[in-house]
């Protein structure tokens, strides 16, 4: 019975290893292959997408007149020789390089970004832990949160002039209530367990803050900047494209007077890229900042 | 024990008074958002002596935990009072520790760093409190788990974290609230018998919440009956069977246990249906 046993098992048992190792070989084909069959997928949107616009601004069923017209819709191929003429023309553009409205954008969508982020975390702290403070403040919150805030751009740019100023304000006007609303709810749904327990510790109103509620907010606050990010970008262009001297929302306007649809996806696909960068940056200091977080179960599926 | 607290555990025996519960005509009524007041307990008067360890069992809702916060100090008595030692609770009560159900574990701090709050919160120098968390983690079983962080921590090894923060400070009173609630069968009865290891080594006055009555009779010197809402004592039962209790598991079997517990369950038992009815009819 045993010497049966032990032989079925010895002659078994290099059988069962190499299926092992065959397994895991097979198993990681078939996430290369599943890697390289969603490049494929997004390649041939890509594909699809482009050069369907490019076919229906070419093509001409009559003979005359396109499907699309590239006058009011652009071109890929002239968004191209635009983005390219930005970034090279250098001498007759009116208003400096495009590297230089480039910074004068980001310069102010970053310092509106930051504005408005302390000012919304500061605030949302303060009113998130103090229930009467809140009570008092929180209907005018609203009425202000209800205005729509673009509007605010033509009154800033009135009142301080076409520089950099106006332009950060509305950027920091709309990241704020982005940041501040979730700073606030972030305080609100900290376990009152926790903080029980630190009180009976002994900790001062001070030490709750530090150790129990603001890194408990910090989910929500972090979650918040993404969104916050483009707002800013937002709030900075639409107050250029209302009045400017410099940056990119000037070119846009600039380009829609010349009816220019080219130049105007052109500094669109600059803004995404901004945008992106932005957001990876923000993912890596929610990366360092949250690294205590159980992974994601979506985020882990999602791969 | 000694070794980690040679002076305070010398000020402690100096004083044992200080670690005596007296509640004496407790009361506490809530507001509720629309204007109306709701009686969570009513008159409870109790004492517990030092060093003792009291359960308190009753019907869901008839303010257990309500007597616990009053005692920390976290919430104030409607009438009536608490006194531990020689003072009457006004504000947190100092030397205390809670545990809950809920393991009110840090997320964001490793374990040893969570271990670490209670002596940072007194002001204790960092490296000397890490010493001390380490110690603890290694009395609890969890020495080479420091960096964890608690997501990564199974039930009972939470619960094994929570009871090394709230014992490290060397609290003259433990309370506990349900703690070992929300665990399985076999991690409770562990951990029941770990928590009875280090009371005995440290002897905390010790308030116990539980719904479990076998769990009472086997932890407790003393089981406190509650009536249903509005709250109030109704019956003191004291436990004579021996300690130390060895294993929590094995004397569930005496017959002196059983006698015991069928005579609370008798007490308990109106109780539990008023409870039941009275839900049952508002639904």
């Amino acid at each position: 019975m045993t010497t049966l046993a032990q032989g079925s098992a010895q002659s078994g048992a290099p059988k069962t290893e190499e299926s092992a190792a065959q397994i895991a070989a097979r198993g990681r084909q078939a996430s290369q292959r599943r890697q390289i069959l969603i490049w494929v997928g997004r390649v041939l949107l890509a594909v699809v997408i482009i050069g369907g616009w490019q076919l229906c601004t070419n093509l001409k069923p009559d003979g005359k007149h396109p499907l699309v017209d590239p006058f009011f819709f652009g071109m890929p191929s002239q968004i191209w020789d635009s983005l390219v003429t930005l970034f090279t023309n250098t001498e007759d553009a009116s208003f400096g390089s495009i590297w230089e409205n480039i910074w004068v954008t980001g310069q102010e969508a970053i310092l509106g970004f930051l504005l408005g982020t302390v000012a919304g975390i500061v605030l949302g702290l303060l009113l998130g832990s103090n229930r009467y403070l809140s009570s008092v403040v929180g209907p005018y919150i609203r009425i202000v949160n209800s205005i729509p805030r673009i509007i605010l751009g033509s009154i800033f740019i009135v009142a301080f002039g076409l520089g950099t100023f106006p332009k950060v304000l509305l950027a920091a006007v709309l990241v704020f209530f982005v940041v501040f609303f979730n700073a606030f709810q972030g305080v609100r749904e900290v376990d009152q367990n926790l903080v029980a327990n630190v009180r009976v510790l002994g900790a001062s109103p001070l030490q709750v803050a530090i150790h129990v509620t603001i890194p408990s907010a910090m989910t929500w606050i972090i979650a918040s900047l993404h969104t916050a990010f483009g707002f800013a970008i937002i709030g900075a262009l639409v107050a250029e494209v209302l009045g400017a001297q410099q940056g990119l929302g000037l070119i846009i306007s600039q380009a829609q007077g010349k009816f220019d649809p080219d130049t105007v996806f052109a500094c669109m696909i600059i803004i995404a890229v901004i945008t992106l960068l932005a957001e990876y940056l923000i993912g890596l200091l929610e990366h360092s900042l949250l690294k205590w977080r159980p992974p994601n179960k979506s985020e882990a599926q999602s791969i | 024990m000694g070794v980690n607290h040679p002076d305070r555990s010398a000020a402690r025996e100096g004083a044992d008074g200080r670690a005596r519960i007296d509640i004496a005509g407790l009361t506490k009524r809530y507001l509720t958002p629309k204007g109306e007041t709701f009686t969570a307990i009513r008159d409870v008067t109790l004492a517990v002596e030092p060093g003792q360890f009291c359960s308190i069992v009753g019907p869901t809702g008839c303010g257990k935990s309500t007597t616990l916060a009053q005692v920390s100090g976290l919430e104030r008595p409607s009438a009536g009072g608490v006194r531990v030692g020689a003072n009457i609770v006004d504000g947190i009560t100092d030397g205390v520790s809670y545990m809950f159900q809920a393991d009110a574990l840090f997320p964001w701090k490793s374990v040893l760093n969570n271990v670490m709050m209670g002596p940072i919160l007194l002001g204790t120098p960092k490296k000397e409190a890490t010493v001390l968390a380490l110690d603890w983690l290694r009395r609890v079983g969890l020495a080479g788990f420091e960096d964890r962080y608690p997501h990564q921590l199974s039930g009972g090894m939470r619960k094994r974290v929570a009871m090394a923060a709230a014992l490290i400070n060397n609290p003259r009173i433990l309370l506990m609230d349900e703690p070992f609630g929300a665990l399985d069968v076999q991690t409770k009865a562990i951990m029941q018998n770990e928590l009875l290891k280090l009371w005995e080594d440290l002897r905390p006055t010790v308030l116990f919440i539980t719904h479990d009555l076998d769990e009472a009779v086997a932890l407790s010197d003393r089981v406190v009956i509650m009536t249903t809402s509005p709250g109030t004592v109704k019956d003191v039962f004291d436990i004579d069977l021996p300690r130390p209790r060895g294993n929590v598991q094995q004397i569930r079997h005496e017959s002196r246990f059983l006698e015991l517990q069928e005579q609370i369950w008798e007490s308990l038992k109106d109780e539990v249906t008023r409870a039941y009815a009275r839900t049952a009819g508002a639904a």
